[in-house]
């Protein structure tokens, strides 16, 4: 019994680490994103803004499904475990090869072209992944176990994510900023080899899922995964059905708590840029347990409940919780010291040879927050440039917030994690129970990558388009208008699944 | 309850012509002929890419609903029934 709950555990730690670093070098091209665009996209280079545009979006949004097809039918033709170690592999390799390509300077065009290639291989890596590691797992389960199993995987985007924010501020701090900028930046990408050569030597020594040894024993398993899934009616209003009954709304709930609350924090509070990766490094952690607590939970009480709950109650506590979030913060509501405050003003010469004058105006209050403006006023002979009857200003806010604020921001993100816990913990072993043996990796891929990679990755340019018009429209509470996209997404994912999703369904082994 | 899927399905039908409409007037023509580079691979994505995946899969959907194919037999205690 000890053997066989260890072996359990050593597939579950060698699927989930693996998964892990894919997305750990997933995620360090996006960190890294400001430093890889000068060394391989210079500015004012059309050409290579257009690749550099191509690299963030082709590989977010549309390489990942096609990855979730192509090894999606490998995984059903071959077998789960060779298909996730090829996956690994190139990823792993894409990603070692990015660190490794010499700058635009030194060998022109190809080097955006070829960062643009290895890109792309990491999103079609990343597209088979995940399908593999949550399936393998899941059939090795017993099945009253299935959702505590499963939930491990669902754990490692976020554990990715603290990773790749590890390595990248280690090697920062161990080199100067020069270095760093130099060359400093390739090593994240080059400790990504080692930790893949270890997991695959892991992954490499574990047996193929049983479930699917046995089908493929009995021959038992699809010649057309790809047909089966998507030509035959009965498998492909599954697919639909975990598409937007489920998926869709995970996607939003899980970009809106992990980088829309980020972006918000930054971006329309204003608040510096170290605060906010410290507090959401902490509200992740606290929120990471959840996952396997919910994961347990839907072995005892069902998936479709626990999912469908943490969809209605973002659906309601999202627009509560970020108006609480802004007015925490929100300088109009707090008493300044009027004998700190400060303005100095500089003229300097700006990019186009011109001048500009700099006004930096500093700000105290009483509850200890800090407030710095840098605003700058393009001149025109002396004068303040007029565009449209006025005069071109451009602004910069920085807020430094106090313990107390930082505490109640960090509850508030929290919270969102939580949801995210809710729906994206009991998925993967939602998702298999829902296809059959024999094409259950294609089936069960292509809905997380769309529900993720297309409504999840649509989020903050949705986000932004709503607010910005609520802005331009004088709405005063503008910044609260970009959720309703995350909360008509997860709205009719909700009824979607709550009328048509029968969870009654825990055999894995058909 | 098999009566409330299918009716919902003229709903699904309904949302895919409106995001359709909406996703092409609104996200996707704007940025295509805004004439910045960012926008212009933006609009391509959105309108050769994803309104298709979601506006078609809705109307799949929907119509697969109003044919009464999300039916459930609800006769067994341990497994969900489909229609088949």
């Amino acid at each position: 019994m000890s053997n066989k709950k260890s072996s359990l555990f050593t597939i579950i730690g060698a699927s989930s680490v693996g998964t892990m670093i894919e997305w750990y070098d997933f995620y360090i091209f996006g960190s890294l994103a400001t430093v890889i665009s000068t060394k391989f996209f210079p500015a004012g280079n059309p050409t290579a803004a257009f690749l550099s545009t191509l690299a963030t979006f082709a590989a977010g949004f549309v390489v990942r499904p096609f990855g979730a097809l192509f090894f999606g039918r490998l995984g059903d033709l071959i077998g789960r475990k060779y298909t996730f170690m090829v996956t690994l592999l190139l990823m792993g390799g894409a990603t070692f090869l990015i660190g490794c390509i010499p700058s635009y300077e030194s060998i022109g065009f190809f080097a955006p072209l070829l960062i643009l290639l290895l890109r792309l291989l990491q999103g079609l890596a990343l597209g088979g992944e995940y399908g593999g590691a949550a399936t393998y797992v899941a059939e090795h389960s017993p099945a009253n176990k299935r959702g505590f199993m499963t939930s491990w995987i669902q754990t490692t985007a976020t554990i990715g994510l603290f990773v790749s924010l590890l390595v990248i501020m280690g090697t920062r701090n161990s080199m100067s900023k020069e270095a760093f900028d130099d060359w400093g930046w390739r090593v994240p990408f080059w400790v990504s080899i080692i930790m893949v050569i270890i997991s695959y030597l892991i992954r490499k020594n574990m047996e193929e899922s049983p479930i699917f040894a046995r089908a493929k024993a009995a021959g038992k398993t699809s010649t057309n995964p790809l047909k089966e899934s998507f030509g035959k009616k009965f498998n492909f209003k599954f697919v639909l059905l975990a598409l937007f009954g489920a998926v869709m709304g995970q996607g939003v709930i899980w970009y809106t708590g992990q980088f829309y609350a980020m972006s918000f924090l930054e971006k329309t509070m204003n608040i510096d840029k170290m605060q906010v990766d410290n507090l959401m490094f902490i509200a992740l952690i606290m929120g990471t347990p959840f996952f396997l607590l919910f994961g347990w939970l839907s072995d005892k009480i069902g998936r479709k409940w626990i999912m469908m709950a943490g969809m209605l109650i973002a659906i309601l506590a999202y627009r509560p919780i970020y108006e609480k979030m802004y007015q925490t913060t929100n300088v109009k509501g707090k008493t300044e010291i009027t004998e700190k405050a400060s303005i100095v003003g500089v003229t300097k010469e700006n990019k186009d040879k011109g001048q500009d004058s700099v006004y930096t105006i500093t700000k105290a209050y009483t509850d200890g927050t800090q407030y710095k403006e840098i605003k700058t006023v393009t001149l025109a002979n002396g004068v303040a440039k007029m565009v449209d009857g006025k005069p071109k200003t451009e602004s910069k806010i920085t807020l430094n917030i106090n313990d107390g604020d930082k505490w109640s921001l960090i509850w508030l993100v929290f919270l969102q994690v939580l949801f995210v816990t809710m729906v994206y913990g009991p998925i993967a072993a939602f998702l298999v129970e829902m296809f059959p043996t024999k094409i259950r990796y294609t089936s069960m891929s292509l809905p997380y990558h769309i529900g993720n990679g297309v409504f999840g990755g649509l989020l903050p340019a949705v986000a932004t388009y709503l607010a910005t018009n609520a802005k331009k429209g004088g709405d005063t509470q503008w910044y609260l208008e970009g959720l309703w996209y995350p909360i008509g997404v997860a709205a009719v994912c909700l009824v979607i699944g709550i009328f048509y999703i029968n969870s009654k369904d825990k055999r894995i082994d058909d | 309850m098999n009566t409330v899927r299918k009716i919902l399905g003229i709903i699904w039908v309904a949302l895919a012509l409106a995001i359709a409409y909406f996703g092409f007037t609104v996200l996707g023509y704007p940025k295509l002929i805004s004439g910045k580079q960012d926008d212009l691979v933006f609009g391509i994505i959105i309108v050769f890419i994803l309104l298709p995946i979601v506006v078609g899969g809705l109307l799949v959907f929907g119509k697969y609903a109003l044919q009464n194919e999300y039916d459930i037999y609800d006769d067994a205690p341990d497994h969900a029934h489909y229609k088949e």
